[in-house]
């Protein structure tokens, strides 16, 4: 099928020489921006993708994998918080994970062709299906922590209400990780390539996000644990970014090209700055600077889950970043023998 | 392999009973489609067929510039496409011209004169694609159409194929859908069950060949499904039907495979190098496609990718790298808070 947008590529690359060996490539937005890799020659269709781009929306799906990094880490900050007689922050993290996760839902539910047809989605268990497992995953975590919170705001049924913030403290880590198992289990070359790493960068962005809210919401006095979780994270998040896009090859490029690569810079200097802060906004008690720290971490975390889901989509556009990597791939084989 | 008994879900390589592994028990052969690019003439009988027998939507009414190809490319509205591609390398000796002396008072041409004309005239003429009888090349019969150029004439060779849903031995499409929308049949094909699926556009992303795909108003997904409702009814897909040079062909796959292979040896016998078979292969990323092609070409001239692989061959190691990632995650928690607090 042809939107019209694709026509118009199409109409541009109708005038190269018939059968000229070497892939026609879109016209690039954003000029200056060096490529990491010498372009490849390789042979296309009309340039046109091999793939067929995901259908979802950058709103809902990125959304959706922020929001579940932000809750399932703070269910971890909230339950750590209980443990260790802190109510203050607790309180903040139980309601940020609860309504998080809720609104993380509604992004899905929104996204999908048929909202009304939603429970299908518990249908079956699918082990193979990445949203089948998170779909029972977020069956069981959501009304944990909507049973957290609200036994926290009303003060009431403490047992239950500790067993459900521990309880979704154990799924917590999971939810905030199988997204990147979602966005990796596809043939979209810079989601899929980044496989090992991805879980790693997701955990540590759910972790700063987590923090940023804590730090926002929390007092400075009992935010400590957040302070050394934005630090953490953020190393974690930032460092495996770099070890996965070392990792990727060719599929790193869209994640230096146009609208992932400035989602990234953004992501980059929210984060690390916000970390900074965070870690300063301890000594002198310094309310102020622990809020501006949070927003940033929040932010930082969400343009990196934009970044990743930006740079997916553009691999996917490509031919390029099919095409060569599998070429390359059969010419090590033969080459083996 | 017995592949009765229980053959297992495989995520990855060769898997001979995927109708067994499915669980059928006493499953009819897998079936599945053989295109014969070499054969192809570009009519689009097959997009037209498809679109008739499973009621698929208008895909767009707009000239790509694209040779003759309109539709672009596979998706919810098209499922079966035809490629044409335009290179400058000699093959079967196409010439244009031939013909067409009457070209500027075309109703002067009786077409159908002409066309009887071929390869009976006893000295072809300089058009024609039949090479004189001395001229033959080594193993094409004197006096037949030659697939290879009688003089190494190289104006044009014009690519034609009709892509199609490969119904994957190992589909990623189907490996992920969520509601189970997405099944394998008896026939060893994979089927979108519309009334199951909630649109949650997954497949379409996971599809390394790019064929699955939503449709935008009704919100569901939608691909060719090798005409399930006319196998129930021992019919062949209405393309292979409407093929008419039986470059689509249907039936059972291990005897698809058999003849892919004897064309293939035809072809390169008769000087045909380029010729290949391009997923019959049960040892290749997705496990052999139910629906293979002969190609003329590399595939990825024809918007096929080079050397696809299931997605979900990696998803063992990427559930360990998340199970890793959240223990990670719990641990840097913990650690936030076992310092001494404040
Ligand atoms: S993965 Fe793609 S080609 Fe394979 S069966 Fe699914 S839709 Fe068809
Ligand atoms: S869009 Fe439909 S067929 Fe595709 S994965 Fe989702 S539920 Fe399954």
């Amino acid at each position: 099928m042809i939107e019209p947008d694709e026509t118009r590529g199409a109409e541009a690359a109708r005038d190269a020489v018939t059968g000229e060996r070497a892939g026609r490539r879109r016209r690039r937005r954003g000029r200056g921006e060096q490529p990491m890799v010498p372009d490849a020659a390789f042979s296309s269709y009309y340039g046109r993708p091999v793939l067929n781009e995901p259908t979802w929306r950058a709103l809902d799906i990125a959304g959706y994998l922020y929001l579940g990094g932000l809750a399932g880490a703070s269910s971890l900050l909230a339950a750590g918080a209980e443990a260790t007689g802190r109510p203050a922050l607790g309180r903040p993290a139980k309601l940020g994970a609860a309504g998080a996760i809720s609104l993380s839902l509604a992004a899905l539910v929104h996204d999908l062709g048929r909202p009304a047809r939603f429970l299908n989605m518990l249908r079956v268990f699918k082990p193979t299906s990445p949203m089948s497992v998170g779909s029972w995953l977020l069956a069981g975590y959501a009304p944990l922590t909507v049973a957290a919170a609200a036994a926290d705001v009303a003060g009431r049924y403490r047992l239950p209400g500790s067993a459900a913030t521990a309880a979704a403290a154990v799924l917590g880590p999971a939810v905030a990780t199988y997204t990147a198992v979602l966005v990796a289990d596809t043939a979209v070359p810079s989601w899929h390539e980044g496989y090992r790493e991805l879980p790693f960068v997701f955990a540590g962005s759910g972790a700063t996000a987590a923090a940023g809210l804590a730090l926002v919401a929390a007092p400075v006095g009992e935010a400590g644990p957040a302070r050394r979780m934005a630090v953490l994270g953020a190393a974690l998040e930032l460092g495996a970014f770099q070890v996965m896009k070392r990792r990727m090859g060719l599929a790193a490029e869209p994640f230096e090209q146009g609208r992932a690569h400035r989602l990234l810079r953004v992501a980059e200097v929210l984060t690390s700055g916000g970390a900074a802060l965070a870690a300063l906004s301890g000594r002198p008690r310094d309310r102020r600077s622990a809020a501006v720290a949070g927003a940033a971490l929040l932010g930082g975390s969400a343009a990196l889950r934009f970044a990743v889901f930006h740079a997916g989509v553009a691999s996917a556009r490509d031919p390029k970043y099919t095409v060569v990597p599998q070429r390359e791939r059969l010419r090590a084989r033969s080459a083996d023998g | 392999m017995s592949g009765r008994e229980d053959p297992g879900h495989l995520l990855y390589g060769p898997q001979p009973d995927v109708a067994g592994a499915a669980g059928y028990p006493d499953a009819p052969p897998r079936v599945g489609f053989f295109t014969d690019t070499s054969v192809c003439i570009g009519c689009k009988a097959c997009e037209v067929a498809c679109k008739e027998w499973n009621a698929v939507p208008e895909d767009g009414l707009r000239l790509t510039g694209m040779s003759y190809d309109n539709t672009g490319g596979l998706g919810a509205d098209t499922w079966r496409h035809v490629a044409f591609i335009e290179q400058r390398k000699p093959l079967g000796g196409q010439e244009p011209g031939v013909w067409h002396e009457n070209a500027e008072n075309a109703e002067d041409t009786d077409v159908f004169a002409a066309a009887a004309r071929l390869g009976t005239d006893a000295a072809p003429g300089p058009g024609t694609t039949t090479p004189p009888p001395d001229r033959a090349p080594e193993g094409t019969p004197a006096g037949q159409i030659s697939p290879v150029a009688p003089d190494g004439r190289t104006e044009l060779r014009w690519l034609m194929s009709s892509d199609v849903c490969k119904h994957c031995t190992h589909a990623a499409c189907l490996d992920v859908c969520p509601t189970g929308a997405l099944f394998r049949t008896e026939f060893g094909t994979v089927v979108v069950q519309e009334d199951v699926c909630n649109g949650c556009g997954y497949c379409v992303p996971a599809c390394p060949y790019g064929v699955i795909d939503q449709r935008r108003d009704d919100g569901r997904a939608w691909k060719c499904t090798l005409c399930y409702d006319r196998l129930g009814a021992g019919m062949e897909p209405a393309c292979a039907k409407a093929c008419p040079t039986d470059s689509i062909q249907f039936g059972p796959l291990a005897e698809l495979r058999e003849r892919a292979a004897a064309r293939v040896a035809r072809l390169h016998a008769a000087g045909v190098t380029d010729a290949r078979l391009y997923g019959e292969s049960p040892d290749d990323g997705v496990g052999g496609d139910g629906a293979f092609f002969l190609l003329l070409d590399e595939p990825e001239v024809y918007g096929l990718p080079p050397d696809p692989v299931v997605t979900t061959r990696d998803l063992p190691g990427m559930w360990r790298h998340a199970a890793l990632a959240a223990v990670s995650l719990a641990a840097l928690a913990v650690g936030g808070f076992v310092r001494r607090p404040r």
